[in-house]
């Protein structure tokens, strides 16, 4: 096995983590991977690659993924339930494991109707819970969902996604702890723009988990103009953006307007911060990587921590 | 199939599906969520809503319908029993179950067959 979660070693350290999502190119050149990759060297610690992000076809995660662990880069693979079955899935799991992934996200995934292949059929055959306990069972109990015993488990550092924002709200914590249960040992949430709800969910969290066994990161969205803040509000399911912070960006002359989102985003990041309980935060810039780097440099979240703090206990990440 | 899994069928499949919408997925967890089937979920979860719910409560693809986790949520706190149950890690689907009897899976114990691999652990 290779190097350990270097981005699970920060958390227990206890460090203040910044991870960002990478836009997933549409190239066969992994240059156009590379490229926007290379912008985020030094300013985040690990680098979301999505899978099929909104149900729009890119290069797979897995992919994405290996081609940042061969640039030294921390990638985090997302891997959704709506386009593989559990044979898929698992396969990819594995491959991964061997491609030297060692953070995953898992979840559900936006519907085929979100995307371009409506027409698509949607898979399902099991769902985010069971796929993290899936992958937790890979890891520690070195099997497959079929039991069929692996030659070596991976060594991963599993993560999860929750919306504080979607109803049923009261559910949200409670479903958190279920997928803690299922082997997620980290969140990463649904873009928060509304902090006082987010605060309430944290707390209910807490009241959960007052050791506080899951690290949470919420993600902050760096919206670059009016007219994509209001996108994000009337289209893309699941996000809640207030009136008020659309109406701010339609306010400001368009040429300011991706300065005000980073202005925005800046005060989100310390918004959260002063939340107990948030170990990091996970920076989302639509094909925008740019402006990752500058909020992570005006919230005065660089220097990035730069060596490798911890080594691997009992064959975990 | 036998006579007596035809017999149970005709009374099972038009009643569940007129009162809950049944799928017939052969391994029936109503009574775990609120009685609202989660086999009609888009994404047929077995374990809560995903991220894609309305503001208003409505399902991510059907947007004039209710998202069956949300009613699943309310039903629960209905319930005078099995509440609890929105808490507990359902197991994955078993695909071969599809079209037959749940009365009868249950009976038989065939329904609480998980997968060999998948760890069974407490539940809250």
């Amino acid at each position: 096995m290779t190097s350990p979660s270097r981005l699970a070693g920060l958390l227990r350290e206890g460090r203040f983590v910044v991870t960002a999502e990478l836009s997933s190119s549409n190239s066969a050149d992994p240059e156009a991977t590379w490229r926007r990759a290379e912008v985020l060297r030094g300013s985040v610690d690990a680098i979301n690659c999505t899978d099929n992000t909104g149900a729009h076809v890119h290069i797979s995660s897995l992919a994405a993924a290996h081609l940042l662990v061969e640039k030294g880069l921390e990638p985090i693979m997302q891997l959704t339930v709506r386009d593989r079955n559990r044979l898929a899935l698992q396969a990819d799991l594995l491959g991964a494991a061997a491609l030297g992934v060692r953070n995953l996200v898992l979840m559900s995934g936006d519907d085929v109707t979100a995307g371009d292949h409506p027409d698509a059929r949607r898979i399902y055959d099991i769902d985010s819970m069971q796929l993290l306990e899936v992958a937790a069972s890979m890891r520690d109990r070195g099997t497959y969902l079929s039991g069929r015993k692996l030659e070596q488990a991976p060594s991963f550092f599993i993560g999860a996604v929750e919306n504080p924002f979607a109803p049923p709200l009261e559910f949200r914590p409670l479903r958190l702890q279920k997928k803690v249960r299922a082997g997620a040992e980290f969140i990463q949430t649904q873009l928060v723009f509304d902090v006082p709800v987010f605060k309430r969910f944290m707390d209910m969290v807490g009241d959960l988990d007052p050791q506080r066994k899951v690290f949470i990161i919420p993600s902050i969205g760096i919206p670059r103009s009016a007219r994509g803040a209001r996108f994000m509000q009337q289209k893309v399911p699941g996000l809640h953006v207030p009136e008020s912070l659309v109406t701010r960006l339609e306010r400001t002359a368009p040429a300011r307007q991706a300065e005000e989102g980073i202005r925005i985003a800046v005060e989100l990041v310390n918004a959260v911060r002063e939340i107990p309980g948030i170990a990091g935060v996970h920076l989302i810039g639509i094909k925008w990587e740019e402006g990752v780097v500058q909020v992570a440099e005006r919230a005065g979240l660089l220097p990035r921590p730069t060596v490798s703090p911890v080594a691997t206990v009992g064959g975990r990440p | 199939m036998s006579v007596t899994e035809r017999l149970v069928l005709a009374i099972e499949k038009p009643l569940k599906e007129a009162i809950w919408g049944c799928q017939m997925c052969g391994q029936c967890i109503l009574h775990s969520t609120g009685l609202s089937c989660p086999m009609r979920c888009p994404k047929n979860l077995r374990n809560g809503p995903c991220g894609g719910v309305r503001a208003n409560g409505n399902c991510e693809v059907y947007a004039d319908q209710p998202c069956v986790w949300v009613e699943a949520w309310k039903g629960s706190r209905r319930l005078p029993f099995f509440r609890n149950h929105m808490e507990h890690v359902q197991k994955p689907v078993d695909w071969q179950l599809q079209g037959t009897s749940s009365w009868i899976n249950l009976v038989r114990g065939r329904d609480r067959m998980a997968p060999k691999g998948w760890d069974a652990h407490d539940q809250p």
